[in-house]
């Protein structure tokens, strides 16, 4: 009966789903005339408080935080949704471990509505004190600590710590009772995978690279995938064509921004049939994964908006909708 | 032990299973109907209706075992003499509505759940909503039926 206990919180999100824009919603947005009319429209639809200030970063922000005030509301045991915040909280340790190194600062680059923030993760790094971080970032925080200090190679760090966050996100998926959150995980870290192969090829990146980079999972045969990348473009899309990313392939054909939207669609894709799941966590974590996704299209649409894009420049970079 | 034990006990199954079975339905419908209601309390009595579908088999089980406990004399007057064979009788009647009244109120309440879903999103769609619930109830009946019929003609 464990699946009964969130009965009462699924209910209240199917009746918040109401509210999620929709590709109709969206099309409304695009159709504005510039950022502020957007901003006037959001403000119309809900978004922010009434003592948020109009502009779209104080707008976003606000609606971010209303989702972990909800959840949070709704859920007693939030380890269920430390997954979701593997990602920021591994960007705040690569952040933190640049920062330290070369003494440069910016408040501003660092996500605070995770674990650890910016602030406590600036003084773990500072004081090498990486006992203090969670067991899954204490190695590869290490190691890229003492990498970048020796060889000052950000991107050599930068993929230790991706690679590490991938590995955790897929740990957590294997090890969760949740199918939901097998689910995400597989297809987050077999996404990053094809996005690296991509990213690789068209830098001309070694074998070498994409092993240290790419994180193993169950829907992708990493060797071969390696081994396309090295071969071109081509051998990548057919490999694909070969697996159940083949949208990735028809994407990669259109352009890379077709690309990259097909790559935020495979989450939206995966969580979709929550939207009829009455029982268990699941809706509660596709409804987070949702209005994250929707907040990140609206980011799209007001940044477009503001250097004055042409209307399908933006609607090329439009993320599919949950509901 | 006597036949009277038999027949009390086939009467309390009756109220004790179905009765379990209405209270697990009613009370996992209820959580979703209050969820409902915290966003949207103008679904208030769509989904209340919903809610209670559950709740039917738990009468059920009482009307029978009203049935049954009137049959032996134990409401209004003295218990009757019952040999070892007609309260067994009077127990295996009762066991339709007490197995089957369990577990339908439980089915029943897990569709009351996902059919409240469909009226936090469709409102306009209540009318069908409603009938997946109501279709579990159907077993229930034929349950309550067969024990009526079977605790009816037990000759005492």
């Amino acid at each position: 009966m464990a699946d009964k206990k969130y009965t009462y919180a699924v209910a209240r999100i199917r009746s918040l789903e109401v509210s999620l824009f929709n590709q109709a919603v969206i099309e409304q947005l695009l159709a504005c005339k510039d950022e502020k009319q957007c901003l006037q429209f959001l403000a119309e639809k809900g978004w922010g408080d009434t003592d948020t200030p109009m502009n779209a970063d104080a707008i976003l922000t606000r609606e971010r935080e209303k989702i972990w005030e909800l959840i949070e509301s709704l859920v007693d045991d939030m380890s269920v949704f430390d997954v979701l915040s593997y990602q920021n909280l591994f960007h705040n340790l690569k952040a933190a471990i640049k920062e330290t190194a070369t003494e440069e600062k910016n408040p501003n680059i660092f996500f605070n509505d995770c674990a650890i923030d910016g602030k406590e993760m600036l003084d773990i790094v500072a004081n090498k004190d990486f006992g203090r971080l969670p067991e899954n970032m204490r190695q590869a925080a290490q190691e890229a600590y003492e990498t970048f200090l020796h060889t000052r190679d950000g991107q050599m760090c930068d993929i230790m710590i991706d690679r590490a966050a991938l590995e955790a996100i897929y740990e957590a998926g294997r090890k969760a009772k949740d199918d939901i959150i097998r689910q995400y995980a597989e297809s987050t870290v077999a996404v990053a995978d094809i996005k690296i192969a991509v990213r690789s090829q068209k830098t001309a990146k070694s074998m070498e690279f994409m092993r240290k980079a790419m994180a193993g999972c169950d829907t992708l045969n990493l060797e071969q995938l390696i081994h396309a990348t090295l071969s071109g473009m081509d051998a990548i899309m057919d490999y694909l064509a070969g697996t159940r990313y083949a949208g990735g392939a028809e994407a990669l054909a259109e352009s890379p921004s077709a690309f990259e939207r097909w790559c935020d669609n495979q989450i939206i894709e995966t969580i979709k049939p929550q939207l009829t799941n009455p029982f268990t966590v699941g809706p509660l974590v596709a409804y987070v994964l949702a209005r994250e996704n929707e907040i990140k299209t609206v980011r799209i649409i007001l940044t477009g908006k503001r250097s004055d894009l042409p209307e399908e420049a933006i609607r090329e970079r439009v993320r599919e909708m949950y509901v | 032990m006597s036949g009277i034990v038999w027949a009390l006990l086939g009467a309390a199954s009756a109220v004790i299973l179905a009765g379990m079975g209405s209270a697990y339905g009613v009370g996992v419908a209820g959580q979703a109907a209050a969820g409902v209601v915290t966003e949207d309390p103008s679904k208030f009595a769509k989904v209340l209706i919903m809610q209670l579908l559950p709740g039917t088999q738990g009468i059920y089980g009482l009307l029978v075992a009203f049935i049954a406990l009137s049959k032996v004399g134990l409401l209004g007057g003295g218990a009757l003499d019952l040999s070892l064979e007609t309260g067994l009788l009077i127990f295996v009647a009762c066991l339709p509505i007490a197995i089957v009244g369990l577990v339908s109120a439980i089915h029943q309440g897990r569709t009351s759940v996902a059919s409240i879903g469909i009226v936090a999103k469709k409102p306009e769609q209540f009318g069908k909503a409603m009938l997946f619930p109501a279709m579990v109830e159907t077993y229930a009946i034929l349950a309550l039926l067969i024990s009526i019929l079977a605790v009816s003609s037990i000759q005492v």
